[in-house]
């Protein structure tokens, strides 16, 4: 299952973090962030329970990048 | 400017408006309690223009993102204020530094928003109400709750929200937005007409006849708003090097920091320690890849703005790549490179007046439903009168035999002339020949084809002088019709009598010639396209006419449906990824340049902080040219 979401990050490097923060999430299969449209599509894992695995996702985020925001 | 913006704007000002005024103080003069003045009041603009990167560091740290560019920064600056503390006391380095990262930083992000901003009015097309007949009263209503059928009203200066077909009045279309022509287009009652375009002249009312999820507004915006979920090759490649070069940037500060004052102190010179240091600092100033990893994506997407504003809507970046590389260009023929409309195109051996001629014709076959008799009827023009056609008789596969005005008209293919013995001329032209009798007598014959796009011929001399190698078209038609029309426009191989399934063959096997020396891209727009469509390395669908499964299956999609913009979209593709390329190298060689001279010192922090916003901003005005690509 895809579902995309709106991001707000200031720097493309930043967003380059993101993704692989999010990639190394456990539940997500495949994510991308789209740093001039400021979004993030993220796949995600047969059975992953999306709203937990986004919580896990925006904390991992916010660890390599302290100014970020997923809206979700 | 946004708020956050305007703030680092107002810090900028201030550290900045502070580091002119120490400028003026003669610190020397204080006595012995001067070099601690100085530094107390150097931290006021330091720390005004940098507190929140500390912060970030500090926060970095305890997430251990060693790597990260507001630590660098940082350890950069508070190592200068330590050099200063030890001995220089110049403190206007530390400061500068951060001043001047901030200034990219900003930079970065107001143009970033701007080209966004613009890039997203360029597409702005998704209609904000729809005006409903609701009880018999005209009520703005939300454009997905109209249903089909119902009537809407759309006046001069709004958007056609839902697509249908005009009820009532006469206006002028601006479908720029949609199609990238500026030539506008002229519709009255009956016509379609598709969501997204401008009314611009008069008032229309119209009865839809699809919900707004499924109208052209709709599935462009779908479109535009999914593309680039797959990254460019480009785009891959400088994240990665960004996630490598920060580390490896960083080693070697370190290593510049420890094993040369080592080796001179092995060798019994002064280690002059710090020399060394300051060079290392130097490096992590450098070491922050911003400026390669914005201008990339950034390109990217001003490229794909610039083609959606000619009507050319690229699916993502790692398409309008794929596009530049392309080398050999497959067309469809039926409706990619001829209209898709049968029409007449000649009127041979005629014994009578044209126009009297098709009157008859148009008659006769007044009661079939077969493509022909509608071409015969489009160019006869008139309205038919049923009060002349008398018994029709049809003769499956041949043609009709009808009474009209009372003369017997034999209308049909050469073995309906065959069976009435009627003397006929064969016809060298390529097309569907109808071949006409008045009474018995041979009165001529008419020639129905397929005809080509006024641009088609144009558009594959285009593609020729932009270096294509080779251009192929597959088609279902008739081997000598296809061979025909591929030398009438010049494309170097055809063939012809292709099932769905074998056009995909002949594609594969195109493919799998080409492979490793260019990509292979396919135009075309029917259903049974699709399958093409997907196989190529490029697919390239007719958007207008084009059916959605063809434009689903797609990477470019083409408003308009003119064959121009094949060539025009491969030369916007090249423009694109040249200025990517100018970016990297660019990018990359003034930081190894930087590095060199910062490791012999000849490049101080000051240059090292200006080449890297210098070039951050040279990248970013760079990138912003490909929105005005293909011009």
């Amino acid at each position: 299952m895809k579902k995309t979401y709106k991001i707000d990050v200031d720097c493309a490097n930043c967003a380059n973090k993101m993704e692989v923060a999010a990639k190394e999430t456990k539940g997500v299969k495949d994510a991308t962030v789209n740093f001039m449209t400021l979004k993030m599509i993220v796949e995600f894992e047969d059975g992953a329970d999306v709203s937990t695995v986004m919580q896990d996702v925006l904390t991992n985020c916010k660890k390599v990048e302290d100014d970020c925001e997923i809206f979700l | 400017m946004n708020k956050k913006q305007k703030k680092v704007l107002v810090r900028i000002l201030i550290a900045a408006a502070l580091l002119v005024v120490y400028a003026l103080v003669p610190w020397e003069q204080m006595g012995s309690y001067g070099p601690g003045i100085k530094l107390v009041a150097y931290m006021v603009p330091y720390l005004v223009i940098g507190w929140d990167i500390l912060r970030k560091a500090w926060k970095g740290i305890g997430n251990r993102q060693v790597f990260d560019e507001n630590f660098l920064m940082a350890v950069a600056t508070l190592g200068a204020i330590g050099c200063g503390i030890a001995g220089t006391g110049d403190y206007v380095e530390a400061v500068a530094v951060m001043l001047f990262y901030q200034v990219g930083e900003l930079f970065q992000s107001y143009a970033v928003g701007k080209s966004r901003r613009n890039i997203s009015e360029l597409m702005d097309i998704r209609p904000d109400y729809a005006n409903c007949l609701v009880d018999g009263n005209w009520q703005k209503v939300d454009p997905e709750e109209v249903a089909i059928g119902s009537r809407i009203l759309v006046n001069p200066g709004e958007k056609v929200p839902i697509d249908g077909i005009v009820r009532k009045g006469i206006s002028t279309l601006n479908t720029a937005a949609l199609t990238g022509e500026s030539l506008p287009r002229d519709v009255v009652e009956g016509n379609e007409i598709i969501s997204g375009c401008i009314n611009m002249t008069g008032v229309l009312e119209i009865e839809t006849t699809k919900e707004f999820g499924e109208s052209t507004v709709s599935k462009i915006l779908e479109l535009v708003e999914n593309a680039s979920s797959r990254k460019s090759k480009s785009e891959e490649f400088i994240s990665k090097f960004a996630r490598v070069y920060t580390p490896v940037v960083c080693y070697l500060a370190l290593a510049l920091a420890l094993l040369p004052p080592v080796v001179l102190w092995v060798m019994g010179e002064a280690p002059s320690f710090g020399v060394w240091v300051y060079r290392a600092l130097t490096f992590l100033v450098i070491s922050c890849p911003c400026a390669l990893v914005i201008s990339i994506p950034l390109t990217f997407f001003a490229g794909i703005g610039g083609a959606s504003r000619e009507g050319i809507l690229v699916k993502g970046s790692v398409y309008l790549e794929n596009l530049s590389k392309v080398t050999h260009v497959v067309f469809d023929k039926t409706g990619t490179m001829t209209q898709g409309v049968f029409e007449v195109v000649g009127i041979h051996h005629n014994s009578m007046e044209e126009k009297e001629l098709l009157r008859l014709a148009a008659h006769a076959e007044a009661h079939s439903s077969h493509p022909i008799s509608k071409s015969l009827l489009k160019a006869y023009g008139g309205t038919l009168e049923p009060t002349i056609l008398g018994s029709v008789e049809e003769i499956a596969g041949e043609g009709v035999v009808a009474q009209v005005e009372n003369k017997t008209i034999t209308i049909g293919n050469s073995k309906l002339m065959k069976r009435y013995h009627i003397a006929y001329t064969d016809c060298h032209s390529v097309g569907t020949i109808v071949h006409i009798a008045v009474d018995g007598e041979y009165a001529g014959h008419i020639v129905i084809a397929d005809v080509e796009k006024p641009t088609a011929k144009e558009a594959i001399r285009k593609l020729h002088q932009a270096g294509i190698a080779k251009t192929i078209m597959l088609t279902g038609d008739a081997k000598n019709v296809a061979e025909v029309v591929a030398k009438d426009l010049g494309i170097d191989e055809v063939y012809g009598e292709l099932l769905p399934a074998t056009k995909v063959e002949k594609l594969e096997e195109i493919l799998k010639q080409n492979q490793g020396r260019g990509k292979v891209a396919f135009v075309g727009d029917g259903i049974n396209d699709a399958p093409v469509l997907s196989r190529a390395d490029l697919g390239i669908a007719m958007g207008a006419m084009g059916s959605d499964a063809a434009i689903e299956a797609a990477d470019v999609v083409l408003m308009d449906d003119d064959p121009l913009k094949i060539a025009q979209g491969i030369r916007l593709s090249r423009k694109c990824l040249r200025i990517v390329y100018e970016n990297i190298y660019f990018a990359i060689g003034i930081k190894v340049l930087c590095l060199l001279l910062g490791a012999l010192g000849i490049a101080n922090m000051w240059a090292a902080i200006f080449a890297d916003v210098g070039v951050m901003i040279l990248a970013v005005c760079n990138a912003i040219r490909a929105l005005w690509a293909g011009k």
